[in-house]
């Protein structure tokens, strides 16, 4: 029995030099980017990381020594400590045992709670950094995210100029990300800059954040989408305000036209991308990304959630469909299904040939597939659950 | 005749030769291991004329506890299938480095870490649980058997049918690559348009029914058949979280079964639930996965739980510190698995005050989990502490778990979560909850009940090998993937670019083997105990000095289990039978009324393997014609009225006059 | 000692149950058969949640005031009530032991059923007929999932019926036969009863809209 308690001896040691592998692993050079971000979102969800660790470790750490001091003390060879066979209740113990790990969860729900509320990506920054307030004046850069398979795309409606596997942001300026996907789920995320969120086709993510050192980072898509995942991967420059009006510039620069047809190509899978620009960009594109009909003649999700709302288009809409000439991948359909179809697009005066004006209306928020829709005398889909399907993006002026 | 496309499409469906990985070489050989295997041991079980034996006794068997042995072996074998996955997968990540593409391409890779996750929890993770919940649970409340024995050799077999199906995918087409929960869009017909998903699909569909109906069997069980005098503040602690784990199991497979059904449609019909035109919604699957999957993990880890808590308080020599705040905890555990599904995708961009909500009912999971492991560090308090391998997994667990617990409800903060979520840190929390929890208890248990179920102990020195193995391994294998997490990697990636990244993968595969010489040293233990089954003999029933009705009966148990019922007096009913002075009776056997043997089980299970060959493959006259025979035998069966029969009174008296000449003669030395 | 311990009135503690009945074959069977239908329930409502989620997701086509048509729906309703009271018959009839009886009253039932089923198919006809099919649109899809998942199960509580008539002819109302009728009068209830919330979520409230 004594040797099993040298060698339990010698799995806690080892324990204990496991602990210390990460700190060898700092000095041994090794980036540790959640831990040592650029951007003060990141840095203060690092925050809570270590904060929330801690607070565990007063609790974890007890339990762990005493685990190992009640093994070895009351072993079957130690007649020296008391045996009692029938000793299985204790009031006071009880309540200390269910009321400490409950101290600690009121603490961290505490934490959780407020943490939660002023990391959210959709909350706009209040701050560049600690003691750093926002320049009200200066507006933030927007960019309109896509990810494609198996590469990301970045719009600048600013600029008009976009980018393919390449991402550029100014330090100390807000940057607010619009996300979407074109095919199949994607997570945006760069960890020097900020956590990460889900990128989902015909749905909006958004993301609040600010880079505060000039750097080059990676950037990823942190959800499997298939075969080309592992290539799906990007440089995030934080540049000076002069780097940045140069590398605009140079994107401008290049003859690359990213129009609807240009679009319809790029979708295609492909994995590797090398980064490039692109000079002219469709003003009008992101929305049709966003509201999944790109392809012309296809009915506008938007436009589709708000006949819905009013209650469909009655039997008229049975004859409404085309067939599908044109997938990402290859024309297919299911074993037992019909051939597969598109809702085609109704002309409007707004929308001609199912194109939506360049002007933005914001009276109707944007909205993704089974969002919460504007609100209908009696809509299945409460408010309630529609929470739990991401939410929807309130409209802005 | 078969040069018309046409009618080789109706006979074959998508079935070609294409379709046999031929060209694969890695598969092609492990396809031929596994026949020459498979054939050898075909023709052993033909030459020493076992299959009328294994038939009659094993695969047609009622008995609870035969059908529990079989679970446990189903779920050893598929350990090796998903282990030798997992080793495929380190050895890919610790290669592909520096434009190095590995060994693996996407559509072997991608294959291979879906097929791990599904197999270890589906065909490993299940069938270790539920072998010993089947097991030990109607031995433990004084029961003959469980409430259903069909259905429990029913289940055992549609479980099994499952994992065929999952091994038919290796060598005739492929398996899913879209992760272990083939979130749509990405496993919907446009971008997963051949069988792996398929494969997924109907592997869990016949599994989940045996998993389901288990589940009610096992409630009944529970609920009906014990011992008088047990009341449920008695019922030992394993059957409390067995009860628990089965209550979740019913309430929550339907779930799965639905959502599945409803990616089914979509794939094969048309319908629009989780595709991104016409209105679907690929989130509603999401959360609707969710809603089972997490419940699911208090499925795998309850039991552990239990076995833990029966380990700790025998080897300790001590009544279960907190019996009521055990079952108290237990219970609160099942009812909060419902409420956190949420936090499996808080990067969806639900909103903070959602977010929030999840977080903390996530977190106040761990207050009850706390409790518990308070419960046991108290149960050794004041004991005598014997490390014999129960014991040991058992300390084991419990360092290990703790720090998967703190993980977890790091991952439970929802912006620390937007760091960590979908990163190698993830991947590491959960092996380290799951091996450390399900796969140590597992262990525990094993080495626990294994004399009950042979009448032998395990050899303690390969146990000790496979020990220090699995456990060293373990955290060579895992920690470096906290690292990698905080470095910002995530997971099911194939290759890397980032040199620095290597030796943390390196690290990692080490662990991996150490696991693997853990196993080997496993199946070894289990060899040597064989061969030395008569030094490691037991004749008494009850080789720990145990607490709990099990103990109470021979190793192994005779087929009714208990000549007569016992009737209970408290918690620890073996143990307070024991200090009351309890001697065996010797006279007034009566006939036993027993379940008899049928072969409907493996029919039924058979025929819905082939009908999921035929869904799977498009072959539907094949599908068409297994659903009808399917139909034909169950309602056949409900023609047998005869499914019963009597232990003679002399039989008995053989049998407890065997054991009481037994126990004499290992009285004497 | 053995025959101290099977003496209860000696003050020795009682180890065992001395004078043990066997358990009656099936004592379990209608616990384990409700949580069966719990389980089924929850299958159901599911659906009805899936139905709550995309029930709103026309995809530009039609709504269900366009395609329900509550008369016919109302009729089916009233068949399925009606089989759910002549069940109701059937069991009377079998607590008193009237084999005749019974089985007329479950023949009844199963026309009943029968007739459901029809028009339900009639309507699920129309609907594809008119180019309204389960791949229009996400509610579509939701809907005929979730009624058709109600269909067969009651035609599979049809086959059930048969199967019991044929048993119920041939061995008669012995103890085995009468559980399982009582089987399949909670199966048939409860079908029931999920009815009743299809038509009032989907049928009622859906022309309401």
């Amino acid at each position: 029995m004594r040797d099993i308690l040298i060698l339990k001896g010698r799995i806690v040691s080892r324990l204990k030099l496991l602990a210390l592998l990460p700190l060898a692993a700092v000095l041994g050079g090794c980036n540790f980017v959640v831990m040592a971000p650029a951007g003060d979102i990141a840095a203060q969800q690092r925050d809570l990381v270590v904060i929330s660790t801690v607070l565990m470790l007063l609790i974890v750490i007890p339990v762990m020594a005493l685990t190992v001091w009640f093994a070895w003390r009351y072993r079957h060879s130690n007649d020296a400590a008391k045996y009692d066979p029938d000793w299985d209740h204790s009031t006071g113990l009880e309540l200390v045992i269910w009321s400490a790990p409950l101290a600690i969860i009121i603490c961290l729900g505490a934490i959780t709670w407020m943490g939660t509320h002023l990391l959210d990506p959709y909350r706009s920054l209040d701050r560049i950094a600690a003691n750093r307030p926002i320049d009200r004046d200066k507006a933030p850069l927007e960019v309109n995210v896509v990810a494609l398979d198996w590469k990301w795309l970045f719009i600048y409606p600013e600029y008009g100029v976009a980018s393919l596997n390449e991402l550029a942001a100014p330090v100390d300026r807000p940057i607010n990300f619009r996300i979407t996907a074109s095919s199949v789920m994607n997570s945006f995320y760069i960890p020097a800059l900020a956590g990460q969120i889900y990128a989902m086709p015909g749905m909006e993510t958004k993301l609040h954040a600010v880079v505060n050192h000039a750097g080059k980072y990676r950037g990823f898509s942190a959800n499997y989408s298939g075969a080309g995942f592992s290539g799906m991967h990007f440089a995030f420059h934080g540049l000076d305000d002069a780097g940045f009006e140069q590398w605009i510039a140079r994107t401008k620069a290049s003859s690359n036209v990213l129009g609807r047809t240009e679009y319809l190509v790029l979708e295609k899978p492909s994995a590797n991308e090398p980064p490039r620009g692109f000079g002219t960009v469709d003003a009008d594109l992101y929305r049709a990304i966003l509201n999944m009909c790109v392809e012309p003649g296809k009915m506008c999700m938007s436009e589709m959630m708000s006949i819905d709302a009013k209650g469909g288009l009655g039997l008229a809409g049975l004859n409404n469909t085309l067939p599908l000439a044109y997938d990402k991948y290859a024309r297919r359909g299911t074993a037992l299904g019909p051939e597969p179809s598109f809702v085609a697009g109704t002309c409007t005066i707004d929308e001609p040939q199912g194109r939506i004006a360049a002007q933005v209306r914001e009276s109707t928020p944007l909205l993704g597939a089974g969002l919460k829709r504007p609100s209908a005398p009696f809509t299945p889909l409460g408010s309630s659950t529609s929470l739990l399907f991401g939410s929807p993006s309130k409209s802005q002026s | 005749m078969l040069t018309n496309p046409d009618i080789v499409k109706a006979i074959f469906g998508r079935l070609t030769l294409e379709s046999l990985p031929l060209h694969e070489p890695i598969v092609v050989l492990t396809f031929v291991a596994v026949a020459i295997g498979g054939a050898v041991m075909v023709a052993g079980l033909t030459y020493f004329k076992l299959w009328g034996y294994l038939w009659r006794e094993w695969f047609t068997t009622v008995d609870h506890k035969r059908i529990g042995i079989m679970y446990m072996i189903l779920g050893i074998v598929m350990l090796l299938r998903g282990f030798a996955d997992a080793v495929m997968m380190r050895l890919q990540q610790a290669m592909a480095f520096g434009g190095s593409e590995g060994y693996l391409n996407a559509h072997h890779y991608d294959q291979v870490f879906t097929a791990h996750g599904v197999i270890m929890i589906f065909f490993v993770a299940m069938p270790l649980v539920t072998g010993l919940m089947n097991y030990v649970v109607p031995l433990q409340i004084g029961a003959r058997d469980v409430s259903f024995p069909f259905l429990n050799n029913f289940s055992f077999w549609m479980t099994t049918a499952g994992a065929v199906l999952v091994m038919i995918s290796l060598f005739v087409g492929e398996f899913a690559r879209t992760g272990w929960l083939a979130y749509p869009p990405l496993s919907n017909i446009g971008y997963s348009p051949d069988v792996g998903v398929d494969y997924y699909i109907w592997a869990l569909q016949v599994a989940g029914v045996g998993t389901t109906l288990s589940g009610v069997n096992l409630i009944c069980t529970i609920v009906k058949l014990r011992a008088p005098g047990m009341t449920m503040m008695r019922m030992p602690i394993f059957t409390w979280t067995s009860l628990c784990t089965n209550i979740l199991i019913v309430a929550s497979f339907p779930v799965l079964t639905v959502v599945l059904a409803l990616l089914t449609l979509d794939r094969y019909v048309g319908t629009n639930f989780f595709t991104n035109d016409f209105g679907g919604n690929p989130m509603m699957y999401v959360n609707l996965i969710w809603i089972w999957g997490h419940p699911e993990v208090y499925i795998l880890i309850l039991p552990a739980f239990g076995i833990f808590s029966e380990v700790t308080s025998t080897f300790s020599g001590k009544r279960l510190f907190g019996y009521t705040s055990m079952v108290y905890a237990t219970v609160v555990i099942t009812i909060l698995s419902y409420l956190v599904w949420l936090h499996h995708f808080f990067t969806m961009g639900s909103g903070a005050s959602v977010n929030s909500f999840f977080g903390i009912t996530t977190m106040i999971i761990s207050i009850p989990t706390g409790a518990k492991m308070f419960n046991w560090l108290f149960t050794m308090y004041r004991g005598r502490i014997r490390y014999d391998l129960p014991m040991m997994w058992t300390i084991a667990f419990m360092l290990t778990f703790v720090i998967g617990g703190m993980t977890g409800v790091l991952l439970a903060v929802p912006p620390a979560d937007f760091v960590l979520h979908n990163s190698l840190f993830l991947v590491a929390h959960f092996h380290n909850v799951i091996i450390g929890g399900v796969v140590f208890g597992a262990f525990a248990g094993i080495a626990y009940w294994f004399p009950k179920a042979f009448g032998f102990k395990l050899d303690v020195f390969w146990g000790k090998v496979s020990f220090w193995c699995w456990v060293v391994g373990f955290y060579f294998a895992f920690m470096p993937l906290y690292v990698l997490g905080l470095m910002g990697v995530t997971r099911r990636l194939r290759v890397f670019d980032d040199p620095s990244l290597q030796i943390w993968f390196i690290i990692a595969g080490f662990g991996a083997f150490l696991v693997a010489v853990g196993i080997a040293a496993f199946l070894i233990q289990i060899a040597v105990s064989v061969m030395r089954r008569e030094q490691l003999r037991d004749v008494t029933g009850d080789p720990w000095n145990g607490r709990t009705l099990e103990w109470a009966t021979s190793s192994p148990p005779p087929d009714y289990n208990f000549a007569f019922t016992p009737m209970v007096r408290d918690t620890d009913a073996w143990w307070d039978m024991k200090r009351a002075g309890y001697q065996r009776p010797l006279e007034g056997f009566k006939p036993i009324h027993m379940p008899s043997n049928t072969g409907t089980g493996i029919i039924l299970a058979g025929l819905s393997t082939v009908m999921a060959f035929g869904l799977i493959w498009y072959i539907w006259w094949l599908a068409a014609l297994s659903f009808i025979a399917l139909l034909a035998v169950a309602i056949g069966h409900t023609f047998n009225y005869h499914r019963d029969f009597h232990i003679p009174a002399d039989e008995v008296v053989r049998v407890e006059d065997e054991r009481t000449r037994l126990l004499a003669a290992g009285a004497k030395p | 000692m053995s025959v101290a311990v099977a003496t209860p009135q000696a003050a020795e503690p009682v180890f065992h149950v001395v004078d043990e009945h066997a358990h009656p074959e099936g004592a379990s069977t209608m616990l384990g058969f409700w949580i069966y239908l719990m389980s089924d329930c929850l299958i159901f409502a599911i659906l009805f949640a899936t139905y709550g989620v995309l029930g709103g997701n026309y995809a530009a086509g039609p709504a269900p005031k366009d395609l329900f048509d509550l008369k016919l729906v109302a009729l089916n309703t009233a068949m399925l009530l009606m089989s759910s009271i002549t069940y109701g018959f059937a069991m009377l009839t079998m607590e008193k032991r009237h084999v005749g009886a019974t089985q007329m009253w479950l023949a009844i039932t199963g026309l009943f059923g029968l007739a459901f089923l029809s028009i339900e198919l009639y309507e699920f006809h129309h609907m594809i007929h008119e180019g309204a099919t389960p791949q229009r649109s996400a509610f579509l899809s939701s809907f005929f999932t979730l009624v058709g998942t109600h269909g067969l199960h009651v035609t599979f509580g049809i086959v059930w019926l048969v199967t019991l008539m044929t048993q119920v002819a041939r061995s008669g109302l012995i103890e085995a036969n009468r559980r399982r009728l009582m089987c399949l009068s909670m199966f048939w209830h409860f079908l029931d009863v999920v009815w009743i919330g299809v038509f009032t979520f989907v049928y009622l409230l859906g022309v309401l809209r």
